[in-house]
């Protein structure tokens, strides 16, 4: 198993601490990982990509050309993209944002409503696991005890009483991803 | 006991890896993309536990020289930067080789010249591995690719340093410094006691004592006929150090019919190209050099007796192209790939390269 996986949208969605759960998820299952962000002096409101892979095998380039998987949040990011996601690979965005939705027929593209769905459950800080959630429903690459483990981990004692919020977005995340 | 497999970054590595390999000193000044170094001492707070000084210095300049000061007590001392805080200290540097001491300094690369930007880079191979500042003086230069290597060369750095009483350099960039990987931190060695330093470090100025005269720590001499014995003794150490601490690895390198010679990150997406290139049936293998110098010359020679030609690839516009070239001495053809400024090639591009100008 190896999944090559961009994760790219605005700065402050949570798009890099998505892929560090998602690369402690990993690593928490025996994985090997890798998690190389494209840093930048942009914080908030700018452009923010991260590269997670996870596999089974020793990792070669952190750095890709094309990915299995791209979870795209936001419509630069989606032209920048879509092209780079291997022909029988994954598409996975959030409709909030996106004008012109993805158009390749050779991937398997789904759509996402994590950013209204993190609304109404009155936690616009779940949007990032709620996305996670949906990517794990389509590629059980982890499991989910490995996230809350990873979560129980890397986030301080002071955060835990969260833990039970994010397993709850993953799995709501599970539910509402669909097929575009 | 199994040992813990932790997740974190390059420059995390390195700070958490000299509090264990019981660093006495660590002075510093943030600059991306390295300031994760100074951070993590900082919330580490080594002082606190091994008794190790962590200090942000006013500059780069007062850094370097703190380090000269802390490493003529024969205290394991470093510093970190990027690339033009590393300018800055190049004079210091300088001196520590003249002086004769043992120090280990860090530079993650960022793109150049100038303040440049703060992506990643391979553009001070020159300054690392041919003087970086004035005088007939060498770095013993180790590249990491990986974040367990970040850790591991902090030891071997230092041991290098004090077993030449030179300085040491890990020349890393801003992918392998950013990058979370897996790693295994190595365990907590116990500081050296001061009677151990002075028993290691018989040079250093560790106080005056009646049974020995006093230790001189200066690279100033005022006579020529003196200062090119000094010249030589470097020499003769230099040669020393090319002889016996040359590290390379070797890549998918048997039944190669072209080389690719990369380091650092490089090395990691020269992997990847060699992947997508065998896919396509071309036999390509992959030279890392781990000491940039040492050179590793000779087995760069053997090989270019076996393939038919060899890509040097490196995030700069071709500096150890220059290097492979003089070692080659023009039996086969080498050629540089490589990007500028702070952007990274992909591994296609890579392959692209190689058939465009080696195989063709």
């Amino acid at each position: 198993m190896k999944e090559e996986i961009i994760i790219a949208g605005f700065g402050g969605q949570g798009v890099l601490s998505m892929g560090k759960i998602l690369a402690y998820s990993g690593l928490m299952d025996g994985k090997e990982v890798t998690w190389m962000p494209a840093y930048g002096p942009e914080q908030r409101g700018g452009t923010a990509n991260v590269t997670v892979i996870v596999s089974d095998e020793k990792i070669s380039s952190p750095i890709l050309s094309t990915y299995d998987i791209a979870i795209i949040l936001n419509q630069p990011s989606l032209e920048k993209f879509e092209s780079k996601v291997k022909p029988g690979g994954i598409l996975i965005y959030d409709g909030y944002g996106i004008i012109n939705p993805p158009t390749r027929k050779d991937i398997g593209v789904y759509c996402i409503d994590a950013m209204d769905e993190a609304t109404e459950m009155k936690n616009t800080k779940a949007f990032n696991m709620i996305v996670l959630g949906g990517l794990l429903k389509i590629k059980p690459m982890v499991a989910i005890e490995s996230v809350l483990k990873g979560l129980k981990k890397t986030l301080p004692v002071r955060h835990h009483h969260l833990i039970p919020m994010n397993e709850q977005a993953i799995i709501r995340g599970g539910e509402i991803i669909r097929k575009q | 006991m199994e040992k813990e497999v932790l997740l974190m970054k390059g420059n995390e590595a390195i700070a958490l890896a000299a509090i264990r390999y019981g660093v006495d000193g660590y002075f510093g000044y943030p600059i991306t993309p390295q300031s994760e170094i100074l951070e993590t001492l900082t919330l580490e707070k080594p002082w606190e536990t091994t008794g190790m000084v962590v200090l942000q210095a006013e500059s780069e300049v007062a850094s370097i020289n703190m380090v000269y000061g802390g490493a003529g007590t024969g205290k394991k001392v470093m510093t970190s930067s990027s690339s033009p805080g590393m300018s800055l200290m190049q004079e210091g540097v300088s001196y520590i080789a003249g002086a004769e001491l043992p120090c280990l300094l860090v530079n993650v690369m960022r793109g150049g010249p100038g303040l440049g930007t703060i992506q990643p880079s391979q553009a001070d191979y020159f300054q690392s591995v041919k003087g970086g500042g004035h005088g007939d003086y060498r770095v013993i230069t180790l590249a990491p690719n990986s974040v367990q290597e970040m850790a591991d060369f902090v030891k071997l750095g230092f041991d290098l340093a004090f077993k030449y009483r030179n300085p040491a350099l890990i020349l890393s960039d801003g992918v392998i410094g950013q990058m979370m990987e897996k790693i295994v931190l190595p365990e907590q060695v116990k500081r050296r006691t001061d009677e151990e330093v002075v028993k290691q470090c018989p040079w250093a100025a560790t106080g005056h004592t009646k049974d020995r005269k006093p230790n001189w720590i200066t690279s100033l001499e005022l006579s020529p006929e003196e200062m090119e014995k000094n010249n030589i003794r470097f020499q003769e150490k230099y040669k020393e150090i090319e002889k016996n601490e040359v590290l390379y690895e070797e890549i998918q390198c048997e039944d190669a019919d072209y080389l690719i010679v990369a380091f650092g990150s490089m090395a990691r997406i020269g992997s990847k190209a060699i992947e997508i290139a065998r896919e396509q049936g071309i036999k390509v293998g992959l030279l890392r050099p781990i000491t940039l110098w040492p050179f590793p010359k000779d087995i760069i020679s053997e090989y270019a007796d076996k393939v038919k030609g060899m890509l040097s690839l490196e995030i700069n516009a071709g500096q150890m192209v220059e290097d492979v070239r003089l070692t080659v001495n023009g039996r086969i053809p080498v050629e540089h790939f490589g990007r500028l400024g702070g952007i990274v090639p992909d591994p296609d591009k890579v392959v692209e390269a190689l058939k465009a100008k080696i195989i063709q």
